[in-house]
């Protein structure tokens, strides 16, 4: 069996073979402890090492000495969030953050409500964004931290994050932005935005899964009471020998994301405005989730009226692509993005994300509309809900005897 | 998750897509689920003169195994007499189509879209009747 064409990269991307290629001496010829300062074994992996730290600033227009590495976006916001909390947390308990943020905000928002900080969950507008009179309004005096996200993981929108920035700023509160899904598609500059710490994952960047990194703000300085103990690596806020492989897999995808953004983002604009032309020509009832002009280049999320999300995917077989419908997940429950939207929970459950990136080609692009276009109206002509909107019925006027 | 050929085939070339006239007397419609929840099923069963199930038809908004689901119970209940119709059991459905565990509820919507339209019909038939 042919695989199927790969449209999920928000979920992950594919590391780089030009990433990979700088990886391989790292685990073989150069295997040194980054930390061993007695012999070159050990100074040719620091070497490396900070070269990546290096490539990794460059991309954020920041100093390599405020780029920490970490194991992940998960693990980079856990320690932003209960690093601030914990060192802040006793004069200042109070958390800012949203309703839209990764599950690894949320949940890490929630242990720290059940430690006893106070966290406000900002709502957000029908297009996704914040409304910046909500976070001036929640912000008090016992506001130690903010924290929203730049590009959501599963609508793609992007949030005003320089607005937010200034907010904080002006208001003596420190921000924090998870840029999992934003480094190396859209331009960053921490100074000009405002930003005192960002969460970067390596995987979403073509970098490799198991690295990320966290940038926190050296003037005026973000003090964070580290979540791992040890050796006092990375300036003490995360302990533990760093795999230099790794490193410098995410400094080299950093690397190749600044030189290549805006040929990508101009490349993968141009994949989406073909997808949703080709598909808006043969299709009614189609909706985009989030807002049309603040969102990432190659980012789709689209509601099909009428067909339900899985039994889509069961028929695109030939995409790999998600679905925000319930049944993906164990739960019933469709996403909690959407529904945040205000997004009607049948119009959630008729959601696909296609996301296109580096690998994608035209072909694919047009392969996958065809087939989508194809699947969507053989599955509405079979849909009792489709038939019913066709008539003018109402979905609302009807008594549904919900299981 | 692995999907069986039978489900797969269900999914792919459903058997009797469509509609039947919800008014006539000898047509009972079943609307199970909700929009929701991510499935809705429509069954609509016809009798003849004997009082057994000549057609059937369905639309489903919902998974492959929703579909899979009621495309296997509109074969299975013609030729059946109402009460035959509704002894089938979802547990039936789940064997025959393999469903995986978090699907079962596909099958149980289906026993229930078949209940529902037998009961519609019942209620019709009662009415006219009375009348």
């Amino acid at each position: 069996m042919t695989k199927p064409i790969y449209l999920d990269y928000q979920a992950t991307t594919p590391c780089d073979p030009r990433v990979v290629e700088k990886m391989l001496p790292y685990f073989t010829e150069h295997f040194g402890n980054p930390h061993s300062r007695s012999h070159v074994y050990g100074w040719d992996a620091e070497d490396a090492v900070e070269d990546a730290r290096a490539k990794v600033a460059s991309i954020l227009k920041v100093s390599p000495k405020e780029i920490i590495f970490t194991s992940g976006a998960t693990e980079s916001n856990n320690l932003a969030l209960k690093g601030v909390m914990g060192f802040y947390g006793k004069e200042k308990p109070h958390l800012i953050t949203c309703v839209t943020e990764h599950k690894c905000v949320l949940d890490t928002a929630r242990h720290l409500e059940q430690q006893g900080y106070e966290v406000t969950y900002l709502p957000v507008k029908p297009n996704g964004l914040i409304d910046l009179d909500e976070l001036k309004a929640a912000i008090t005096d016992k506001t130690a931290l903010v924290s929203i996200m730049i590009a959501n993981n599963e609508i793609g929108v992007i949030q005003p994050i320089a607005e937010i920035g200034q907010i904080c700023r002006e208001r003596g509160v420190f921000f924090h932005t998870d840029a999992a899904q934003a480094v190396g598609k859209i331009p960053l500059d921490m100074d000009a935005m405002n930003i005192d710490l960002l969460s970067v994952s390596g995987h979403k960047v073509y970098g490799p899964k198991g690295v990320g990194a966290l940038y926190v703000r050296r003037k005026p300085r973000v003090r964070l009471q580290a979540l791992i103990n040890g050796g006092g690596q990375e300036r003490g806020m995360r302990s533990g020998t760093l795999s230099p492989a790794l490193c410098v897999g995410l400094g080299e995808a950093c690397a190749l994301a600044e030189k290549e953004m805006d040929f990508e983002g101009k490349r993968q604009k141009e994949f989406a405005d073909l997808f949703t032309s080709m598909v808006r020509d043969e299709l009614a009832e189609v909706v985009l989730n989030g807002d049309e002009k603040h969102r990432l280049a190659g980012s789709l999320n689209l509601s099909f009226a009428g067909v339900e999300g899985e039994g889509l995917m069961m028929g695109i077989n030939n995409l790999a692509v998600s679905s925000g419908s319930a049944c993906t997940s164990a739960s019933l429950e469709p996403s909690y993005v959407l529904r945040a939207l205000g997004v009607d929970e049948e119009m959630a459950h008729t959601s696909l994300r296609i996301s296109f990136g580096r690998f994608t080609t035209e072909d694919e692009v047009r392969t996958a509309a065809t087939k989508i276009i194809q699947e969507v109206k053989r599955l509405r002509e079979m849909s009792p809900l489709w038939e019913m909107m066709q008539e003018g019925i109402d979905l609302k006027s009807i008594q549904w005897a919900e299981h | 998750m692995a999907y069986s050929n039978m489900l797969i085939d269900h999914y792919e070339h459903p058997r009797n897509v469509g509609g039947l006239d919800k008014d006539s007397p000898n047509v009972g419609t079943g609307l199970v689920g909700a929009p929701a929840c991510g499935d809705v099923m429509k069954l609509q069963i016809e009798v003849g003169e004997d009082g057994t199930i000549t057609d059937a038809k369905f639309k489903t908004f919902g998974c492959g195994s929703a579909i899979a689901s009621s495309s296997l119970v509109t074969e299975w209940v013609k030729g059946k007499t109402l009460d035959e119709a509704k002894s089938i059991r979802n547990t039936e459905i789940a064997q025959h189509l393999s469903l995986p565990p978090v699907k079962i509820h596909c099958s149980m919507l289906a026993e229930d879209a078949i209940k529902a339209a037998v009961k519609d019909l019942q209620d019709k038939k009662a009415k006219g009747a009375a009348a």
